[in-house]
């Protein structure tokens, strides 16, 4: 095996083998659950695009999303055991 | 003889080592605005006030009722009918009557906001709504006044500290449009009159509140500047998020006075699109030409029954899990009133764009029964 198609492989291994946890608050854990997994997924665009299949009832819903506890502004990239929280806006008071 | 009584009331804490006689003359000199005297404001009111803050605004234009009872713990029955700014303030004073307790028995509106919030020196957010809970954060950016913020919903809680610069570090300050840019429109997100609450979840976040404002005034521990803490009452899970300034939120704030003057925050959180409505005469004239599907959004329970035309039952609550029971491309969705199913249809609107026609019946199965017995 080449070089280079080995490190397609591994990239492809870890890709698949990689496991996302998910937590999900307020309304958006009752459509879907307090806590799911998903797994193959390599950033967190792909992972709401995966989510928003399992789920639409997520897509047109407002959530702010963080990796690993830290609010993010844009596509980020997950790593193995990342978890990813969706928070949505509360009104009450 | 005052200087003992203070000494006095205040003991129990100024002893505590990180705190004390100049902790308590901090609090002392310290001007509050608490906005919203509801499910938050009344309890971090109450600690707030016996905390010794020296000085306590209470902005509310609205009345106490009996169902605001099982979380708004500051009231009795006897206050039902009352302003509740007045009514706290009364209470208030009773609790503590050496501090300042001023009542505002009006409802705060971009005429008005400026010039309370510029008089305090942090505000606390205790409402029950977006349009308000938008207003607040712009003004406080727009005065640089620290905001203490609180939000609930059912069974959670989130509590934050906005718009103070944070000690260590370079990190900016953060405000509430840092995390959502934009407020979500009317019905999007459900308020507790709607989705409920458990009384005793506001009395632990309200309190919460109180407790980041007297650390900030202090000077003691770490309040969640920068940070948004979420609680779960049922599984008493606590979750932190860091938090981080995005550049683009400055564009979404009013740069001056004359530009908040202008913002209609009740519009920014009306909905964009008019759902669709038909009444009972169009209605029966889509069910006979067929190929739509018609929803019952009502609880499975609710009466009347109906069976004069072909229906499926998708509760409100259930129908965005249910999708995939939606066949046809021309939906209409109906319920008691005609408020529900319009709320259906926005639902609905949201999941399938312009792929299907969504309406709703106007007046609901009430009406078009009503129609049907005149016809």
């Amino acid at each position: 095996m080449t070089l280079y198609a080995k490190i397609i492989l591994s990239k492809f291994v870890v890709r698949y083998f990689m496991s996302i946890k998910i937590i999900l608050f307020g309304k958006l854990a009752d459509i879907a659950g307090n806590s799911v997994s998903v797994k193959n997924v390599s950033d967190t665009d792909s992972l709401i695009n995966t989510l928003h299949k399992e789920y639409p009832g997520l897509s047109g819903t407002k959530y702010l999303i963080a990796v690993d506890k830290q609010v993010i502004k844009e596509n980020t990239v997950l790593n193995n055991n990342s978890t990813v929280a969706l928070l949505p806006p509360f009104s009450g008071g | 003889m005052k200087d003992q009584n203070l000494y006095e009331r205040y003991h129990r804490q100024i002893i505590l080592p990180e705190f004390g006689e100049e902790g308590q003359q901090k609090l002392l000199k310290a001007k509050i605005l608490v906005i919203g005297a509801g499910g938050l404001g009344c309890p971090a009111l109450q600690y707030l006030s016996a905390a010794g803050i020296g000085t306590i605004g209470i902005v509310d234009d609205d009345v106490v009722a009996l169902n605001n009872l099982h979380r708004q713990v500051l009231y009795s029955v006897n206050d039902i009918g009352l302003s509740k700014a007045k009514r706290a303030a009364h209470i208030l004073q009773q609790l503590n009557p050496e501090i300042k307790i001023i009542s505002y028995n009006e409802r705060l509106a971009t005429q008005n906001a400026l010039t309370l919030i510029d008089d305090f020196d942090i505000i606390i957010d205790g409402t029950d709504n977006f349009s308000t809970r938008y207003m607040i954060n712009d003004a406080c950016v727009l005065l640089n006044k620290p905001l203490v913020y609180g939000a609930i919903s059912q069974f959670e809680g989130q509590v934050s500290v906005f718009n103070r610069q944070p000690l260590m570090g370079s990190n900016e300050a953060v405000n509430y449009r840092d995390l959502f840019p934009d407020p979500p429109k009317d019905g999007e997100v459900l308020n507790c009159a709607e989705a409920g609450v458990l009384g005793v979840l506001p009395g632990i976040i309200g309190t919460m509140m109180a407790n980041e404002t007297i650390k900030l005034i202090t000077g003691i521990g770490e309040p969640l500047i920068n940070q948004l803490l979420t609680y779960n009452a049922l599984n008493n899970q606590v979750y932190i998020l860091n938090l981080s300034a995005r550049k683009e939120t400055r564009s979404l704030i009013p740069k001056n006075k004359k530009e908040f003057l202008q913002i209609d925050y009740e519009w920014l959180c009306a909905s964009p699109v008019q759902q669709a409505e038909v009444d009972s005469d169009i209605f029966n004239g889509m069910v006979v030409k067929g190929n739509i599907d018609v929803i019952d959004v009502r609880e499975l329970h609710e009466m009347p029954a109906v069976n004069e035309f072909n229906h499926i039952r998708i509760p409100l609550a259930q129908l965005a899990d249910n999708t995939s029971l939606i066949k046809s491309n021309t939906v209409i969705a109906f319920c008691q009133s005609g408020k529900r199913s319009l709320q259906a249809a926005k639902i609905l609107s949201g999941i399938f764009g312009d792929s299907k026609k969504i309406y709703s019946l106007r007046g609901g199965i009430v009406e078009w029964k009503k129609q049907k017995q005149t016809v």
